[in-house]
């Protein structure tokens, strides 16, 4: 009996140590939460909210400082949309490729090469963009600066090819075949079946996969840090240099800000927009994800 | 009649159009991988050599080195793994056989995804209020480890959630008939067949870890460092110190980063032959996890 009892007293341990390990993904999100928002209600109540969301120019280490957030968040738009441009078309042609096309053995060596693309660190990436490309964009378009979001936004698509394309593939490689076959037997070939009939189907599948990939773009910071240039900068023309809202971050870590000040609030500001624009985008993606694995 | 012939030939011409063109976009942006390593690897190569890497970072391009750089890196990574290895594993772990379907899981659940999909600088925001400033770490390896850490654990728990969810729910149940307990079962059957997945899972997420440079740049790891962290190995009772654990440190990353930032050609060939070097880290512990999931799945048969 003694030993039943001391048996249980183990389990339920272990069972309690577990479940708080589990738990720790929670503490993990409410610590997160709790320091972004301490910090930032110190700088809020500073900076006006109007004057931070409205405001046109971002100068807080200036001696007349200016707390508008607006160019950081153009620059992180630029810099991301550049990078969808790439990536989306290259991402879902290159799944509707493996997925209704490749042979089967090519795409299992295409796919883990695929993979590559992400595993590569994105200080190596930032190198590429500021000592490769931009001298051979140079040479096509000679207005284009030194820094600019031409570059980095470029060198983002790549780098996000293959999140876009995993995901894409895997939404389409849920749709049942029996789909694709009534279309073939309608004499359809591969693309009228892949673009009319797989991909319509596979569509919230696919739609998670932008949605991601927007998320992966707008959360950078290296590619960006490294060769889109350290000026708060609000335009839409990609050949000028631009700071994005990580960039930014990452330009004051790397000073000598006193902890306390203004200046190092701001980098918790630029942060909590940052958490909250990524989180509505991974809100929509999971929910967009959940219902292909309930629309089968 | 002709009409349709016509039609049909249209249709049939831009399908193989884009069998063209999908095997080009596959394959196009490789090829510009290809490209761009090949460049890291012309610019850095000369620059490989043993004074490199047993040399510290110095004003003179032709004397600076990465010693400080790649000894940061490990120590963050021993850090990392000892923090994010025992935690993943037992939430994956919790959340496969222990857990059961009710509001608690699935907010868990929820977070874990979310946690995922964090960028990876708000990790340093969240590493430099709580680890930095509130539990007064300050800003030391230990805090770039736990920063890290917290980066990696989804993926780990991720990984073991797969790993465990691939074995068949026979092997529990006979473990059970035969009136083994819950630990007993996941003790004995559970974490032994699950292993190959789990260690796949945690070298991907080191790998990841080790070229990771903004939250470590956050939490105030020194773009410029010319000395080691305090030995482990103490000549005093007990011979085992970790004040090395409170040091100021660097890792290989922002050397890199420290390097491309400057206008200097020299100190550019630098970050590249940098960035050789970590790129060969990277893809020995990626080729080390595909090598680790290839054997494990030749041995078990199920």
């Amino acid at each position: 009996m003694k030993r039943k009892l001391t048996r249980k007293i183990k389990e339920g341990a272990i069972e309690t140590i577990l479940f708080l390990s589990a738990l720790s993904s929670v503490f993990i999100t409410i610590s997160i939460v709790a320091v972004l928002s301490y910090e930032s209600f110190g700088f809020f109540k500073e900076v006006p909210l109007i004057e931070f969301l409205t405001g046109k120019e971002w100068t807080p280490l200036f001696a007349e400082p200016k707390f508008g957030i607006l160019p950081l968040i153009s620059g992180t738009l630029l810099t991301t949309f550049i990078a969808l441009i790439v990536a989306l078309p290259l991402g879902l042609t290159a799944a509707v490729y493996l997925s209704e096309y490749a042979p089967h053995r090519l795409k299992e060596v295409i796919k883990p090469i695929l993979e590559l693309l992400a595993a590569v660190p994105t200080v190596v990436y930032g190198y590429f963009a500021l000592l490769f490309l931009t001298p051979i964009l140079q040479k096509f378009i000679p207005d284009l600066s030194g820094f600019n979001a031409l570059s980095p936004g470029i060198i983002m698509g790549i780098m996000i090819i293959p999140y876009v394309s995993s995901v894409s593939e895997d939404a389409m490689r849920a749709v049942p075949m029996h789909i694709r076959e009534g279309s073939y037997a309608m004499g359809a070939t591969k693309l009228q079946t892949a673009f009319k009939v797989v991909i319509p189907s596979a569509f919230s599948g696919i739609a998670a996969a932008f949605i991601i990939g927007i998320s992966r773009a707008v959360g950078e910071t290296m590619v960006v840090a490294i060769a889109a240039g350290g000026m708060p900068n609000l335009t839409a023309n990609p050949l000028e240099p631009v700071q994005t809202l990580t960039a930014y971050i990452v330009a004051v870590s790397l000073g000598d800000v006193p902890h306390g000040t203004i200046e190092y609030k701001t980098i918790f500001a630029a942060g909590i927009t940052l958490f909250l624009i990524t989180l509505v985008f991974n809100i929509i993606g999971f929910w967009l994800r959940k219902r292909i694995r309930e629309a089968y | 009649m002709e009409d349709i012939k016509k039609r049909i030939r249209t249709i049939k011409f831009w399908n193989s159009v884009f069998w063209i063109t999908g095997l080009l976009s596959t394959l196009g942006g490789l090829a510009l991988l290809f490209t761009l390593l090949t460049d890291l690897f012309m610019d850095g190569f000369p620059r490989l050599s043993y004074k490199f890497f047993a040399s510290f970072p110095s004003r003179f391009p032709a004397e600076a080195g990465i010693l400080s750089a790649w000894v940061g890196s490990f120590l963050v990574l021993l850090v990392t793994a000892s923090a994010a290895i025992p935690l993943g594993i037992a939430a994956g772990i919790y959340l496969e056989e222990y857990a059961g379907k009710n509001w608690l899981t699935d907010i868990i659940e929820i977070n874990i995804a979310n946690l995922a999909g964090v960028p990876s600088i708000v990790y340093g925001l969240l590493a430099l209020g709580l680890f930095v400033y509130f539990f007064k770490f300050g800003e030391s390896i230990l805090t770039g480890g736990l920063t890290l850490a917290l980066l990696v654990l989804p993926m780990v728990i991720m990984a073991t959630r797969e790993a465990i969810r691939a074995i068949p729910n026979s092997i529990r149940e006979a473990s059970y008939a035969l009136g083994a307990t819950k630990w007993q079962t996941v003790q004995s059957h559970i974490i032994p067949y699950s292993t190959g997945g789990i260690l796949t899972g945690i070298i991907i997420g080191l790998s990841r870890a080790i070229g990771e440079t903004a939250p470590i740049i956050t939490v105030g790891a020194l773009t410029f460092i010319a000395f080691l962290p305090t030995s482990p190995f103490s000549s005093e009772f007990p011979f085992i110190s970790f004040k090395w654990l409170f040091d100021p440190f660097t890792v290989m990353p922002i050397q890199m980063f420290n390097w491309v930032s400057r206008p200097q050609h020299d100190f550019q060939l630098n970050a590249a032959a940098a960035g050789i070097v970590l790129m060969i880290m990277t893809l020995l512990m990626n080729g080390l996890a595909i090598y680790i999931r290839y054997r494990f799945r030749r041995k078990i048969k199920w």
